[in-house]
């Protein structure tokens, strides 16, 4: 709409006739006269809406990012102020086989964790979208694992996973197969397995976390993805003699894409950047065998209090993210 | 899809993945709640069979009551959701509608920035954050959690906000201003009461990000009467080698209750918030 298409005494409050507001131009009704009419300027009011979340934005997330790339070329450590020491934070961390470890354990998280995900998440999603009975408390319920506080839900899979009293164990006890596990020399001793004190296990478990509160979101948004495909082309391509799976391949995937990618790139940037499965259930143990980025940067940076490795091992991140940011703006502005 | 299946076919095909799924996804919330209401000498027996309780107690909540600070960490959590979801519903309504009406020349530019902030994950940048919630000598104070939440939740807010204010037909407003009503007016009167459905799911969906925070929370706030529930439970709950579960489980469950409640009252605003969210 352009600018100023009202005449000019219908503008703002109209309660303030103009000769009082002349008469007196700095009285509050022509104070408040002004304003409106400056309101009504598309930019200031823009500028104006803005503001706050600038504001905000700038002091909590700029601001440390610039920060936080000042610490990472520093020797800040907690109590004492930093001297700038160029890349040697980064080298020392390219250095130490905890972070090559690191590196390694985050990789395969995350690939194997979205794997899972996308896999669960669509045979969920599959499912869920037929008609049957208690459909849509079944949906409801599912996505419990996604909605409660992460770190304590991971709690109950502490307990779960406990050394002594592991359900899991208890398990394969009643049902014989720690026996037979432990004298085929898979299980350590016939009581059952140390889920979160050996190494490959630990991550095997931690994984298993992550697929158990991820997968319900794959799959209700893959679910709304599924609602909009008409039916009828199933129903046409079911004439033409395709089977389920050739429809599954042909119809459902190719129209599912566009949300496929935007969620599949979402979880993978939460994956990666994953921090309170780890923390709660390993912190980062056996053996470093289950540390993050994050959990390493927390490690370093919080409890060695060595601020300026520690920023530097979360920057480390940073080169993925923002790939996967790019990609995610692309989709979408094809898309839009 | 309406495939007719009958007999085991539709067994093994349909019901056994669907039960599979529902045990998987609900036992951990079964064995919390369980776990909460046995008396020791059950929980730590591994005789008798760890599925169900002959005795059922309510000792550990009233342990979690009486002997932690549980009560304080609940209304901490309570108060920082609710300010910082209060925060971030303002700051994005005020930014979604400007980035979805108004005509500016950076307006693009802007939106793609607060999208790109929308996709940072808070572990990237919480040693920083550390350093500049000191600085405002916020740290170890709820202010800490109500200023740096609103940086995940107005992202999303306003994100989300945006596509609700383009569904709105300009006509509306532009009919409101012809009869005299200034454009704040126009969006107070006319576009802020059809969106609230975006607004509702918005803010319940904000509500539940802040109530599950955990690094931000952990890292800023010190002494145990400060805490969340998120993080009491974890970090006061969880000190020396043994570990008492049963407090611990109804911890968990208690602070789980709320947003699964929320969550059940509003699942269809819920859900609409999560694909929204993904969407853009």
């Amino acid at each position: 709409m352009a600018k100023q298409t009202l005449p000019e005494s219908q503008v703002g409050v109209v309660s303030y006739p103009r000769e009082v507001a002349a008469a007196r131009p700095w009285s509050l009704a022509a104070l408040r006269r002004r304003l409106a009419t400056w309101l009504e300027d598309e930019r200031v009011l823009f500028v104006l809406l803005v503001a706050p979340t600038l504001l905000i934005l700038v002091a909590f997330l700029a601001i440390p990012f610039f920060w936080g790339v000042w610490l990472s070329v520093s020797d800040k450590v907690v109590g004492r102020p930093g001297a700038f020491v160029g890349l040697q934070n980064f080298f020392t961390i390219l250095d130490s086989s905890i972070f090559r470890r690191t590196v390694q354990n985050t990789f395969v998280y995350t690939g194997i964790a979205t794997i899972f995900k996308l896999v669960l998440g669509m045979a969920l999603a599959l499912l869920l979208n037929r008609h049957f009975r208690f459909n849509r408390l079944l949906r409801a319920s599912m996505l419990l694992p996604w909605i409660v506080p992460t770190v304590l839900s991971t709690l109950a899979w502490l307990w779960i996973f406990d050394a002594t009293y592991s359900v899991l164990n208890w398990i394969l006890r009643e049902i014989g197969l720690a026996r037979l596990l432990w004298q085929l020399g898979i299980a350590p001793s016939p009581r059952g397995f140390v889920w979160l004190g050996t190494p490959g296990l630990a991550m095997g478990s931690v994984i298993a976390v992550n697929v158990w509160r991820g997968f319900p979101f794959f799959a209700i948004t893959l679910l709304a993805g599924l609602q909009t495909i008409d039916p009828e082309l199933h129903e046409a391509a079911e004439i033409d003699g395709a089977g389920g799976w050739a429809r599954f391949w042909y119809i459902t995937l190719p129209l599912l894409r566009p949300i496929l990618t935007v969620v599949l790139l979402f979880s993978i940037i939460v994956t990666f950047a994953d921090f309170q499965l780890v923390y709660v259930l390993t912190r980062g143990g056996p053996h470093n065998s289950t540390h993050l980025f994050a959990t390493l940067a927390y490690q370093v940076g919080v409890i060695s209090g060595k601020l300026g490795q520690g920023a530097a091992i979360s920057l480390f991140m940073f080169p993925v993210l923002l790939l996967a940011v790019i990609l995610q703006l692309r989709y979408i502005r094809r898309e839009t | 899809m309406a495939v007719r299946q009958r007999g085991w076919k539709k067994f093994f095909g349909f019901y056994l993945p669907l039960l599979g799924f529902t045990v998987f996804t609900l036992f951990p919330f079964y064995w919390m709640f369980i776990t909460s209401i046995k008396p020791d000498q059950h929980l730590y027996n591994l005789r008798i069979s760890p599925f169900w309780t002959t005795r059922p107690t309510l000792e550990h909540y009233q342990f979690l009551f009486q002997r932690t600070l549980f009560g304080h960490w609940l209304l901490n959590t309570l108060l920082v959701a609710v300010v910082s979801t209060a925060i971030s519903l303002f700051c994005g309504i005020l930014a979604g509608y400007a980035l979805a009406r108004l005509r500016f020349r950076w307006a693009g530019t802007l939106g793609t920035a607060i999208f790109i902030t929308y996709l940072v994950p808070q572990t990237l940048l919480f040693i920083p954050l550390t350093g500049v919630v000191d600085f405002f000598h916020l740290l170890d104070t709820p202010w800490a959690l109500i200023f740096t939440y609103p940086t995940f939740l107005i992202p999303f807010c306003t994100w989300l906000l945006m596509g609700y204010f383009k569904a709105i037909p300009r006509e509306l407003e532009e009919y409101a201003r012809i009869d005299g009503a200034t454009r704040l007016q126009a969006m107070r009167k006319i576009v802020l009461p059809v969106a609230i459905p975006g607004i509702l799911s918005a803010g319940i969906f904000a509500f539940t990000l802040s109530w599950n925070e955990f690094l931000y929370a952990l890292v800023f706030l010190s002494s145990p009467q400060t805490k969340t529930i998120p993080v009491g439970v974890v970090s006061e709950l969880m000190r020396g080698d043994v570990l008492f579960w049963g407090p611990l489980m109804a911890g968990a469950l208690l602070g789980s209750v709320p947003v699964a409640l929320i969550y059940s009252f509003f699942v269809e605003h819920y859900v609409a918030g999560l694909t929204g969210a993904v969407k853009g």
